[in-house]
């Protein structure tokens, strides 16, 4: 898509220059050199060249909290999309975060004869199988919990909770042992080449498996296989996030939860909220525990704030302060636990926790919601 | 085949920290010991510095095999930075296997200054152990303008 095509369809040409979009990014308000509404200005107004070399069109979180703020209903995130593909042709590229490492293992893995060894995590207790009806995608997790093994994150738990939950409810899921990267990253990272790569890869690996159905834990997956793989491959499968799945089989009565005498708060994931619109069936979900009760932070559903880090790309130090800000007031609502719905928002706000030098006032536990509920289970 | 497999030469990357390996691999030089041309030096100033992205990186752009070599840990420049390589290169090593690469492509060594003969003995049998194992699963799939650089070699 040019430049040209990408103002036009994202409308961005009706900016009123109103700043409500800077006004409530959660990147502008710490880096102040970081603005969407001069960035719109720029796209419509500069050379292209000067605004695919621009650095800042790396620094968004592709979050949408500004696209829900915005009265000329700008369409920024794709805007930014767009931009980023263009840019990514011409060589310029983000600071990728970890000195690249994630990036890198994403790119091996188009390799198409890949031998990978990513099922260790599979216990005796959890079924699953190579072919059948419903298909259950992990994602990079196995991956995260090394790369990330010094703050001592615990991904697959809720990969292990995600199996369980189905199999309680009469499911045995198949899980590919060739099962790549969705690609999100790289796509966002303006990598169409290699994005397309996995993408097909993963819809001929689920072809192959027979599966009719893919069920998601990770807000990224699911948001790359639902709005982005259609836009450039035939997909026939049906895609769901794991909270919808446990929100309808409450509602049938399938579930039956164990008391659990907590408060407990809830980060929306920007891939799951405000890309998808999904905000109130983890809620549903959350409520049907007997006796756990929900605090909801400030900034809630349409306006929550993002877990500060996109893509592997640009953590700095806004990152974390948007991290603190968040966890804040996470903590602000006495809360016993976070529970989140992201492998990246753990990972994030772990991370943040870590360093010994932020205080009390921001220390909460976290668990992901799969593994709240996996625990809750009666007759498991 | 076997005669292409004669024919492969391997590209190995070997990333030398500053104070121990790469006067090791100088040494070897001066002394005139021989070591298979296929090693690649990268001068890094500590071991610890070789963190998975640089591994990674290697093999994203087709080496066949990569070698860290680091100070002895008694003797390491900063005290602490070959004891780092060895941890680092834990993660790294599960992160190469978990993703489909051979164990035997990823080496960590410890190679003091005075060890030119060690360098070289090193070198060899690292080349030849890559040798036996071929190319790399990823280079031999490799496609795409970016990776020319290697097409000949493959
Ligand atoms: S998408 Fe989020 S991070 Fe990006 S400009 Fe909008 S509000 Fe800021
Ligand atoms: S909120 Fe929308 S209209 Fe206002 S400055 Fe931002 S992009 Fe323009």
């Amino acid at each position: 898509m040019s430049i040209k095509k990408a103002i036009k369809e994202s409308r961005a040409y009706l900016c009123l220059e109103c700043g409500k979009c800077t006004g409530s990014c959660p990147v502008s308000r710490f880096n102040h050199g970081y603005s969407p509404r001069l960035l719109v200005n720029k796209a419509i107004r500069s050379g292209q060249l000067e605004l695919l070399k621009d650095k800042n069109i790396w620094a968004c979180l592709t979050c949408k909290l500004c696209d829900e703020r915005c009265p000329a209903d700008i369409d920024y995130v794709n805007m930014t999309l767009a931009i980023r593909l263009e840019a990514q042709k011409i060589g310029e590229e983000a600071i990728c975060s970890h000195g690249g490492a994630a990036q890198s293992l994403m790119r091996i893995m188009t390799t198409p004869d890949l031998q990978q060894k990513r099922m260790a995590w599979i216990d005796n207790d959890l079924k699953t199988t190579q072919s059948g009806e419903t298909l259950y995608f992990v994602g990079c997790l196995p991956y995260f919990d090394v790369l990330f093994s010094d703050i001592e994150v615990n991904t697959l738990k809720a990969a292990k909770a995600s199996v369980k939950i189905l199999n309680h409810l009469g499911i045995t899921p198949v899980v590919l042992p060739q099962e790549r990267c969705c690609g999100h990253d790289l796509l966002w990272g303006g990598d169409l080449e290699n994005f397309k790569k996995l993408a097909e890869h993963n819809i001929n690996e689920i072809k192959r498996s027979g599966a009719k159905k893919v069920i998601f834990s990770c807000p990224e997956g699911y948001r790359t296989f639902k709005i982005d793989y259609p836009k450039y491959f035939e997909c026939n499968f049906e895609v769901q996030h794991i909270t919808e799945l446990l929100a309808e089989a409450l509602g049938n009565e399938q579930l039956k939860l164990k008391e659990m005498d907590k408060v407990v708060t809830f980060q929306d994931p920007c891939r799951l909220g405000r890309h998808l619109g999904i905000y109130e069936e983890p809620r549903k979900v959350i409520s049907a525990v007997p006796e756990l009760k929900l605090a909801e932070m400030v900034r809630n559903r349409k306006s929550a704030i993002c877990c500060g880090v996109s893509a592997w790309m640009n953590c700095s130090t806004y990152s974390k302060s948007i991290q603190l800000a968040r966890l804040k007031e996470a903590k602000q609502t006495a809360a016993d636990m976070l529970v989140l719905s992201c492998p990246k928002c753990e990972i994030h706000f772990n991370c943040a926790m870590k360093d010994e030098k932020v205080g009390k006032d921001v220390k909460i536990e976290t668990i992901q919601l799969v593994t709240l509920i996996a625990d809750a289970l009666i007759g498991g | 085949m076997n005669s292409q497999k004669a024919k492969f030469e391997p590209k190995i990357v070997a990333f030398c920290c500053n104070w121990c390996s790469y006067p090791a691999a100088d040494g070897a030089g001066v002394s005139r010991l021989q070591y298979p041309t296929n090693i690649r030096i990268i001068r890094v100033m500590c071991g610890g510095r070789v963190t998975p992205s640089l591994v990674l990186k290697a093999f994203e752009l087709g080496a066949d095999g990569v070698l860290v070599a680091t100070c002895h840990f008694e003797d390491c420049h900063y005290m602490f930075g070959a004891r780092k390589a060895a941890d680092v290169h834990k993660i790294t090593e599960q992160l190469t296997e978990m993703i489909g690469i051979e164990k035997d492509r990823l080496m960590l060594d410890w190679i003091s200054s005075a060890e030119a003969t060690k360098f070289a003995k090193v070198a060899q049998e690292f080349t030849a152990t890559i040798k036996k194992l071929g190319p790399s699963p990823i280079k031999k799939q490799m496609t795409g303008d970016k990776y020319q650089i290697t097409e000949d070699i493959k």
